[in-house]
């Protein structure tokens, strides 16, 4: 089975890789990138656990093959801190206690950037449908929707 | 999960694309959105020797309204579709569809033309294509030609695709004044194929009777099914709750669910008929009817 020579951007930085065919974006990230921020949950496309920005929109890693990704942008939960500081939305996880066991959060936090991105003021509801494909067993939600819109709020100080 | 080895190709044209699946025919698969086909290699519930990704062919991705038609091309994202303006303002029934496919990551990735290729059942696409009459079209070894949607569904996960022929464009005919359609579909949770899901599309005349219904159901068979007998009870009668009672109980008696974790065939097919009442009701609605 052929290799392919893939170069991707990942949080900004152009990272080589020769791939086969059958990799999986997700283990491109955390076995060949060492990115292990990025989590492997369900595995079956149902969880979000695996969620990564491609060229900015929120995709679930786990059904995206690594050499789909050549020539592309993908960003992961590692490129949201900057200098030392947390990404608002991070800082809205923080504040408002928006998870607990931490599964599911790298996902979280991805798809919240990627609605925080094209809406400064989402409504509950569409930041509930924005995180229906990340599944959270922990939280019962409520809290993580908390946590999105005190990241919208920090957003719009700006 | 990781697939069994394949080979990964990335034509850059239609017409490399195509000679791809010529050279590998069985072998090869179409490589669109991937949202269906990737689990199923992952799960390996399917197989293949070569991926061929027309992901990165240009001009597939477009939807507009054009000679007297509404065009998708078959790589448009679904989530291109929720956020086109010319959908949610002209094609309820497409809006009201695109939003319960999967989830909003899914759709960021899965394609319209993905959705009808695949020949799931339990697609969504699938019945309101049938309720709107698109066709289908393919493009192939020797050119283009344009499949009706009544023809295209053969059985479980078959379509009348070849393997040599890779699906372009969805083209559906603008509605004409006094239309209406709606998609109702009831599942378990986001993300769920539908426990049962309706696809009602009608054009009402100057009297109020209905002049054109299309009517199908999602996951009620091995294919999506039409319910022509439903249709025909319709034709030419006022939309009063008794006629729409009659063809929802036609449409239902139509559809042959099978029993899993969503329910049994009689809830399914009860299911079916409530949806299917609903889904008329709010088209008879959106056409400017009672």
């Amino acid at each position: 089975m052929a290799t392919h020579k893939i170069t991707v951007t990942v949080n900004g930085a152009a990272r080589a890789a020769d791939v086969e065919s059958r990799l999986l974006l997700v283990h491109l990230l955390r076995e060949s990138f060492r990115l292990t921020g990025t989590h492997i949950g369900c595995d079956t496309t149902h969880c979000g656990a695996c969620t990564v920005l491609l060229d900015g929109q929120p995709v679930k890693s786990c059904t995206v093959l690594a050499v789909q990704a050549d020539g592309r942008e993908v960003s992961t939960v590692e490129g949201l801190e900057r200098d030392g500081k947390l990404h608002p939305v991070q800082e809205g996880f923080w504040e408002k206690h928006g998870l607990q066991c931490g599964y599911c959060t790298p996902g979280m936090l991805m798809t919240g950037c990627a609605l925080l991105a094209r809406t400064k003021e989402p409504s509950e509801q569409d930041i509930r449908e924005a995180i229906s494909g990340n599944l959270c067993r922990c939280t019962g939600y409520v809290n993580i929707v908390q946590a999105i819109q005190y990241a919208a709020a920090k957003l719009r100080e700006r | 999960m990781i697939p069994a080895g394949f080979d990964y190709h990335a034509p850059a044209t239609l017409s490399e694309a195509v000679a791809l699946l010529s050279r590998y025919g069985e072998g090869a698969k179409v490589l669109s959105g991937g949202q269906s086909l990737l689990p199923l290699l992952k799960l390996r519930l399917g197989h293949a020797e070569h991926l061929v990704d027309i992901g990165r062919i240009p001009g597939l991705e477009y939807v507009k309204e054009e000679g007297g038609m509404l065009r998708i091309g078959g790589r448009t994202r679904e989530s291109a579709l929720e956020q086109s303006e010319l959908i949610r303002g002209r094609y309820p029934i497409l809006y009201d569809t695109v939003r319960v496919i999967a989830d909003p990551l899914v759709r960021n990735l899965a394609t319209v033309g993905g959705n009808l290729a695949h020949g799931d059942p339990g697609n969504d696409h699938p019945a309101t294509m049938l309720a709107l009459g698109a066709q289908v079209v393919a493009v192939g070894p020797s050119g283009e030609r344009v499949i009706p949607i009544d023809k295209f569904f053969l059985g479980l996960f078959t379509t009348a695709l070849q393997p040599d022929e890779i699906l372009t464009e969805i083209r559906i005919p603008s509605p004409p004044p006094r239309s209406g359609g709606a998609y109702v579909k009831l599942e378990r949770k986001v993300g769920d194929y539908a426990t049962a899901a309706a696809a009602a599309q009608v054009t009402l005349g100057a009297n109020g009777a209905f002049d054109h219904v299309g009517l199908a159901l999602t996951n009620a068979g091995p294919t999506p099914v039409r319910s022509q007998d439903a249709e025909d009870a319709l034709i030419g009668k006022r939309p009063t709750d008794a006629v729409i009672a009659e063809a929802a109980r036609r449409a239902a008696d139509a559809s042959s669910p099978t029993p899993d974790r969503r329910g049994s065939v009689e809830y399914k097919r009860e299911m079916a008929r409530v949806l299917a009442g609903r889904a008329l009701k709010q088209a008879v609605q959106r056409a400017g009817g009672q």
